[in-house]
């Protein structure tokens, strides 16, 4: 087998690929959050947004296509890896519990598998309402027409199933990059107790930016109606 | 003198590899503070066999912390409660009169049970095998001083060395992994200049066996940190993903 493809499916090979998509899909999700936050621009700001990333064209499939392989890849790794455990453990403890100290078991890092499962559901729920979802065309001040996705997004998040399903799931990225920005640097072979915990207060404090400001749109349009005032029409 | 301690113990029987086991539980009411955990055990099993039962069985040897024999699983901890004890260093004082304690072997698929609390450890042995040593001819022995190791890589060494191979590691990993066993043995060889020569193959038959063997893969939890009775750091498992990288795709 050539060396490469022996590295990437052994078993130190495979959590850190885990960690390398994993970084990519944060650098995924801090482009997506700074594109959202353009809903709170000039009126036309998220329709000129989105209408630039449709004019990407064959560009964009290529990015999509290399964001779904990310995500997929991450995935496989990430279940395969819990599920291994099964085989490795076969008939588990009576009674179990962390010792603390050093340790990273939490909430977070036990959750990894369901939050990262929940996640790619709603992923599959929230590509087909945006992507696919039924838009008008507005004009744009340039001339252009494009999908009115501003629209859509206000209307969808003025409907409380979507607005909260929307919240809670976004909710758990704060468990799942708190452990999981840690993790994609402890893989990649970080070794300084000084950078793990520097890393770790690092982890805290995206994760819970991140989930902040994903929230914040949501919850924002609800409680105005999609009237407030950092929305201007 | 101490008061006599009653301690309500739930342990594991299992007659053989292939039989399914069971827990059991006996009141202890003679338990001294300043008696060792394995010590209470003796305790017990000399109670059993008056009372005509069959003892339980566990293992152990140095009853010093060093020789890596014993490795219960107590209240779902690798070696019970304190950090970097070995169960057979940890003491009663630690526990209070009425107290309940459950006793468990490590539970892994590598390490299958030989009866009760004693399972067999030799894929550890098996991953040693495969380059856990030096083979570098060296000659006889040199001045000390000829060749020079950096006081910082041998006491790093040092402290990698002191892996006792209890495989507290594997019992206390959610995924059972051997990481931090087969990370503090390379870390250990691969930081002299006679091991440093043989660092690439022995880092990937490490690895590759540690698979074989039938462990998990490491998912970051550092429980493995937490339980080790020498207080290994994971850093050592960072070295050895840098090794098997190096010597895979470099």
């Amino acid at each position: 087998m050539p060396s490469f493809i022996k590295a990437i499916n052994s078993q130190v090979g495979r959590k850190i690929m885990t960690g390398i998509t994993g970084i990519g899909l944060m650098l995924f999700l801090i482009g997506h959050i700074v594109g959202n936050l353009t809903i709170f621009g000039a009126p036309e700001a998220f329709n000129i947004y989105t209408k630039t990333l449709e004019d990407l064209g064959p560009l964009l499939y290529v990015i999509e296509a290399g964001l779904a392989f990310f995500f997929l890849y991450h995935t496989i790794l990430g279940v395969s890896i819990w599920w291994n455990r099964r085989k490795a453990r076969p008939e588990g403890y009576k009674k179990y519990q962390t010792k603390g100290g050093p340790s990273h078991q939490s909430l977070a890092s036990k959750s990894m598998v369901y939050t990262g499962i929940i996640i790619l559901v709603f992923l599959v729920i929230h590509i087909w309402t945006f992507k696919f979802g039924d838009t008008e065309m507005v004009k744009l001040a340039s001339g252009e027409m494009a999908r009115d996705l501003r629209a859509l997004v206000i209307e969808k998040f003025t409907d409380p199933l979507y607005a909260f399903g929307y919240t809670f799931v976004l909710s758990l990225l704060i468990l799942h990059l708190s452990h999981g920005f840690w993790s994609a640097f402890t893989s990649l072979s970080m070794k300084s107790k000084e950078a793990s915990k520097k890393v770790q207060m690092g982890a805290y404090g995206f994760a819970i930016v991140i989930m902040l400001m994903f929230i914040f749109i949501p919850l924002y349009i609800y409680f105005t109606g999609g009237e407030g005032s950092l929305i201007s029409y | 003198m101490s008061k006599d301690m009653t301690i309500h113990l739930k342990y594991w029987k299992q007659a053989g590899p292939d039989v399914p086991g069971h827990f059991e539980e006996y009141t202890l009411d003679t338990v001294n503070e300043h008696m060792s955990f394995l010590e209470m055990l003796d305790v017990l099993n000399e109670e059993l066999q008056l009372q005509g039962k069959e003892p339980v069985e566990f293992d152990y040897d140095c009853r010093e912390g060093i020789c890596g024999s014993c490795n219960l699983v107590i209240n779902g901890q690798a070696h019970g409660p304190k950090a970097e004890v070995a169960c057979c260093q940890l003491h009663m004082r630690n526990y209070k009169d009425g107290d309940k304690i459950t006793i468990e072997p490590p539970r892994a698929a590598a390490f299958p049970i030989i009866k009760d609390l004693v399972v067999d450890r030799s894929a550890f042995d098996r991953i040693i095998e495969v380059g856990g040593y030096v083979s570098v001819k060296t000659g006889s022995a040199q001045e000390a001083n000829a060749l020079p190791v950096e006081k910082e890589k041998s006491d790093e060494a040092f402290e990698y060395a002191a892996c006792i191979g209890c495989g507290a590691c594997v019992a206390a990993c959610p995924n059972a992994s051997a990481s931090l066993f087969t990370g503090a043995k390379l870390a250990h060889l691969n930081k002299f200049p006679q091991g440093e020569v043989e660092r690439s193959n022995r880092a990937v038959a490490m690895v590759d066996q540690m698979k074989e063997e039938g462990f998990g893969d490491c998912s970051n939890f550092a429980e493995c940190e937490a339980v080790c009775p020498k207080g290994i750091s994971i850093s050592a498992i960072a070295e050895m993903r840098r090794d098997y990288m190096k010597a895979l795709v470099s």
